[in-house]
């Protein structure tokens, strides 16, 4: 029924219009046609001269509306270092290109109204000016020059990739259908490689994890979470893509690059105000103690008029700015610039993906074994431990406990991973060729007494059977299995039982 | 008209009989068998005037299509609560009802539509429907030809783009949609239907429409070409050519270089797509596997695409151009100011335009070095355009202006023009790009350059030939509302849409609620969209008096209404196939006798008399 009416009022209104049509036709009939174009050129003159006014007066006016859009101005300031050199180019562009917009639409409309024909008006002959041609060739070219010099100079700095030797943070974001993920790096401060062909559910981006540098690195996909990027660093974005071209975009840092598959890009850019001092800045007051930006202090949410106000919940936005499907509109991902100290404690408190994500599952090429960083730790640790139990004069500080030695569920079968404190132990023993140790086995008071003393005496058995196959000499270990009858905890806690259950070394002469 | 003015006086039959050149015509051509029924009359006609219309009539049926798939984006941006639940008669599944009886547009249907509306508008519309309606119509009349050089090949250039037309009409119904990754089709998401339900048959069938599309501007762009060279009459040197054929001569080379190439980069999407190659693929998992497709580039393809869509924009300015120049010199009674010079600008543009095709590139991951050569080039360009300006605003200086539908849209242009251009500028400049690359302020920049004054310079040329083309006249009162509406209503779309660029807001996004940045042109959005509908009504009502005017419209009376020295005017109202009933017109002065010696107009087929002044 609808499109019925809305047919009809289609149909009704093109007649409508023809009719106007065919009037005014008749009407230039009537009078005739030179009076009837004088008449037009008449209107048509003065429409140009009126719009020429209107159209001056609503660029200017539009440019007050939007005023707090406008780059470099009000709240819209860049939050990079290179972002007000920027907004600087394209405000003196703004300058030339604004003079010759006004200048030529003021001679187009005024000519078009001056010049509208009359019947005792003769026309120009006027074909061409060589001098007029020559200078309005010159001047566009001089000017031009300038903004292109300009522009290239500030191009070539903000493009320019760091420098060998130069300080900055290194992070990565990768764009793919529909979200960015973020890759910051551990303590390295090197991001690990990576490669598609790695890529797996839970292995989102491809890192490979036989790159030490991997190991540490953190990741963060949620659209939730805050990236968090310390004010005054410099920061180089490694941009890559998964699947499709998306485009790292955040337009209050003036920064904008594709990500392409197979093809990685960055942006070097220096966050130059924290996200509280920008929240701060919409959210000032004039001195009158009326908001100097009022439309930020509007409720953030609309509905709820008690929520917090705008500027409170502002964030830096990163986008996508290069079509990559039906998600497009949508890969959105908040920015928090803060102070240096507290970007590091940030960081500190950020696990590493792979320790969290990836260590001890199917998908680690570690697994059962230790990583070189952690035998590393642990040969310190250990190495630290015995000379101080050498330089010990207490027989009670000599006892030392190899906390990495472990068994498999009530049996005396060393684990797999046990074999790196033993080795330490070894390389202890051969470097010392006078030290003689006992070797204790101790568990918890779980079970008989008598079966706990065979288990640990068994158990540190099996130390002594390691370490004898490695060329111990036999009579510089002495074996004893005590059984649970020596706690350094109480049994009644389960963390008291899993301290008791241990195996120890003594060392007797040195 | 004055009464110290000389009204020229001259019988053209009489003239053309007297000085004309005898090419045997009759002797040919006598019956004129191959128009002799209605389907070789006015289906499959080889008369340059009749394809002319063809392409005018096909390309207002697509820009109807083209920008009514934009009011219904432009409905999801501006009114994103509202419900669309009234078009699903019309869009079907992409407008998903819920419960609450509330329509929402398909996100990947808003896509597809953004993609035909690009797609629809820079090639059938302003390549196919301006270049091919004022080329094929224009050329042969006003340098003195009976025909193109090859009249089978200009019938088979319309059909090959009827055709494309047909394959991307099909694509819309299909149930994956139609193609929906930008006209821009940059892979790999249009190569990889696992990444959009509209890279699947429908950019199988986009490539294989623009294939052909292709195929339809190289038959004509050869056809135009050959016949400026070639068919010119006597007296018709180059310089004085009307700039229309300027324009039209130098968009045909254009488009011999450029397209081409875009046809390669459609076959090697083709191959990518079909044959398992890896032009433009690498390193890409997606769909839960990682392909096995390595070693290709993306940014390749956007090298082979720009080298053609660079040149692909002046191809769509340049012959709005010469009708802008036609007209205004026209209309004004005055000589077009500076001739050669606009001659050596469009020569100039188009030489450029082969070398500044990065610059849609500079945030595309290129080497920032190669950047600096693109934008001395890019911004190069803004001499020559400044040049043309200045020029058609000193043609009015001066000048005793007619104002109709044709000036006003010819004066509109202009002002587009300015706009357009100046903000081009600031995009062609890397560093102010890096903020406004793919924002609104895109948007609004190469619609009102391009998209906009193309069309102004298209409806010029209709509103100023429409009595050659039918032997009667559009109805003025209609067209001046016509102007006035989408002169004012144009500029309230996309001026506002600067501002949106200003503040980032990227372009193809389906809603700006994600991002708070974004989130607040929510009123500017509604009074664009407002504005846009208004804008597309008065469309309608052109297109209304254009088909009224051609049955009922105002008869013409004398063959040279405008009082115009161009060529065209001399041949009979109604222009029959051969365009001059006897001998061929010969030329003795360039087009812009106007005003000169104190006589009104000078037309190029009077011989100079001795006592006038300089003659060119």
């Amino acid at each position: 029924m609808t499109g019925l009416i809305a047919v009809l009022c289609i149909v009704l209104i093109t007649l409508v219009v023809v009719q106007i049509g065919k009037v005014t036709e008749l009407a230039t009939k009537i009078r005739g046609e030179q009076d009837a174009q004088e008449e037009a050129n008449n209107w048509s003159a003065n429409f140009f001269l009126a719009f020429l006014f209107i159209f001056l007066f609503a660029c200017i006016a539009s440019a007050v509306y939007y005023k707090n859009d406008m780059l470099g101005y009000g709240p819209h300031i860049a939050a990079s270092e290179h972002g007000p050199t920027l907004d600087y180019l394209f405000n003196l562009t703004l300058f030339f290109t604004g003079i010759v917009f006004i200048i030529t639409h003021i001679f187009l409309f005024w000519f078009s109204y001056k010049y509208r024909g009359r019947r005792d008006r003769k026309a120009l002959f006027f074909p061409h000016d060589n001098k007029l041609e020559v200078i309005w060739t010159a001047v566009p070219a001089i000017v031009m020059t300038l903004l292109v010099v300009g522009g290239l100079d500030a191009w070539n700095e903000v493009m320019a990739d760091v420098g060998p030797d130069e300080e900055h943070i290194e992070i990565e974001a990768t764009g793919v259908q529909f979200a960015w993920t973020m890759r910051y790096p551990g303590p390295d401060g090197a991001l690990g490689t990576k490669y598609f062909k790695n890529i797996t559910p839970i292995n989102a981006l491809g890192l490979d994890f036989n790159d030490e540098k991997c190991l540490d690195d953190i990741i963060s996909s949620a659209a939730g979470e805050v990236i968090k990027l310390p004010v005054g660093k410099k920061v180089r974005v490694r941009i890559t893509a998964r699947d499709v071209l998306h485009n790292f975009d955040i337009p209050h840092f003036r920064v904008k690059m594709d990500a392409i598959p197979g093809l990685p890009t960055y942006f070097v850019f220096t966050p130059s105000i924290t996200t509280e001092e920008y929240r701060d800045r919409l959210g000032s007051l004039k001195n009158d103690g009326t908001p100097m930006y009022p439309e930020w202090h509007e409720p953030y949410d609309p509905e709820d008029p008690e929520s917090k106000k705008r500027y409170e919940e502002f964030y830096f936005e990163l986008a996508c700015a290069e079509l990559c499907g039906k998600g497009h509109y949508s890969m959105r991902r908040i920015i928090d610039v803060v102070s240096e100290e507290e970007w590091k404690e940030w960081m500190d408190d950020q696990k590493s993906f792979y320790m969290t994500s990836i260590r001890g599952t199917d998908e680690d090429p570690h697994k059962g074994k230790l990583l070189d960083i952690e035998i590393k730790e642990r040969r310190m640790d250990f190495n630290t431990k015995v000379e101080k139990a050498l330089a010990a004069t207490e027989l009670t500080e000599k006892i030392i406990r190899l906390d990495h030695v472990n068994f498999e569920t009530g049996s005396a079968r060393l684990t797999a991973l046990s074999r790196y404190e033993l080795n330490n132990l070894f390389d202890f023993l051969n470097k010392n060729q006078n030290v003689t140790v006992e070797l204790a086995g101790h568990t918890d008071n779980v079970g008989e007494p008598e079966a706990n003393i065979i288990l640990s005496d068994d158990r540190a058995n099996a130390v002594y059977d390691y370490l004898l196959n490695k060329g111990v000499a036999a009579d510089r270990m002495t074996v004893v299995g005590y059984g649970d009858t020596q706690p350094i905890e109480s049994n009644d806690t389960a963390e008291g039982r899993q301290q008791n259950r241990r195996t120890e070394f003594k060392i007797l002469t040195q | 008209m004055a009464s110290d003015l000389v009204t020229t006086t001259y019988d053209p039959d009489l003239l053309i009989e007297e000085q004309g050149y005898d090419d045997h015509f009759h002797d040919h051509h006598h019956g004129d068998k191959y128009q002799s029924n209605f389907i070789t009359h006015y289906v499959f006609s080889q008369d340059h005037k009749i394809i002319a219309k063809q392409f005018l009539i096909t390309g207002i049926f697509w820009a109807i299509i083209g920008a009514g798939m934009s009011i219904i984006f432009r409905l999801q941006l501006g009114f994103p609560e509202e419900s669309l639940a009234w078009i699903k008669p019309l869009l079907g599944k992409w407008i998903t009802v819920n419960e609450a009886g509330i329509g929402t547009l398909d996100p990947q249907f808003y896509y597809a539509l953004v993609t035909m509306h690009g797609t629809i508008l820079v090639f059938f519309v302003l390549t196919a429907g301006l270049s091919g309606t004022f080329s094929n119509l224009l050329i042969p009349l006003q340098v003195g030809a009976r025909d193109m050089a090859s009249p089978l090949l200009n019938m088979m250039s319309y059909w090959f783009f009827f055709l494309a037309g047909v394959v991307m009409f099909a694509s819309l119904f299909l149930s994956t949609g139609p193609f929906s990754g930008g006209w821009t089709a940059y892979p790999p998401l249009s190569v990889l239907p696992q990444a959009s339900s509209g890279s699947a048959a429908g950019m199988t069938l986009w490539t294989v429409s623009l294939v052909l599309f292709v195929v339809s501007v190289l038959l004509g762009g050869i056809n135009y070409i050959t016949t400026v060279l070639n068919l010119r009459t006597k007296g018709m040197t180059m310089w004085r050519m009307p700039l229309t054929i300027w324009a039209f001569f130098i968009t045909a080379i254009i488009g011999l270089l450029s397209f081409p190439v875009l046809a390669s980069a459609f076959f090697l999407v083709i191959f990518d797509r079909e044959l398992g190659t890896s032009f433009f693929l690498s390193d890409i998992y997606i769909g839960g596997e990682a392909l096995d497709r390595v070693g290709g580039s993306p940014v390749l393809f956007q090298h082979l695409f720009w080298f053609l869509g660079h040149p692909e924009v002046y191809i769509i300015i340049l012959p709005a151009m010469g009708l802008v120049s036609e007209v205004l010199s026209v209309h004004a009674r005055k000589p077009i100011f500076g001739y050669k010079a606009m001659v050596y600008s469009i020569l100039a543009i188009a030489f450029l335009s082969f070398i500044v095709w990065a610059h849609h590139m500079f945030m595309a991951g290129v080497n920032p070095f190669i950047s600096n050569i693109f934008v001395i080039f890019t911004l190069i360009i803004a001499v020559p355009s400044a040049v043309k300006v200045f020029n058609w605003i000193t043609t009015l200086y001066g000048g005793n202006i007619r104002f109709n539908s044709a000036m006003l849209f010819a004066i509109g242009f202009v002002s587009m023009f300015i706009s357009g251009g100046l903000t081009g500028i600031f995009l062609g400049n890397s560093a102010i790009d890096i903020q406004m690359h793919d924002t609104y302020f895109v948007v609004a920049h190469f619609h009102i350059v391009m998209g906009i004054a193309a069309f102004f310079g298209m409806f010029a040329g209709i509103y100023n030939w429409f009595p050659k083309m039918y032997g009667r006249f559009m109805n003025e009162t209609l067209g001046k509302i016509h102007f006035w509406g989408t002169f004012i209503g144009a500029y309230l779309i996309f001026w506002p849409m600067h501002y949106l660029g200003m503040a980032g807001v990227p372009r193809r996004y389906y809603s700006f609620e994600t991002f708070d940045a974004f989130a607040h042109f929510d009123g500017t959005n509604k009074f664009i969209t407002i504005a846009a509908i208004v804008v597309f009504a008065l469309q309608l009502l052109f297109v209304v008096n254009f088909f009224y005017s051609i049955w009922k419209g105002k008869r013409m009376t004398t063959r040279n209404p405008w009082g115009a020295t161009t060529l065209e005017w001399t041949t009979p109202i109604d222009t029959g196939h051969g365009n001059w009933p006897g001998k061929i017109p010969v030329v003795h002065r360039w087009a812009y006798d106007y005003g000169k010696d104190g006589r009104e107009f000078i037309p190029q087929i009077l011989p100079v008399s001795e006592d006038e002044s300089e003659s060119h």
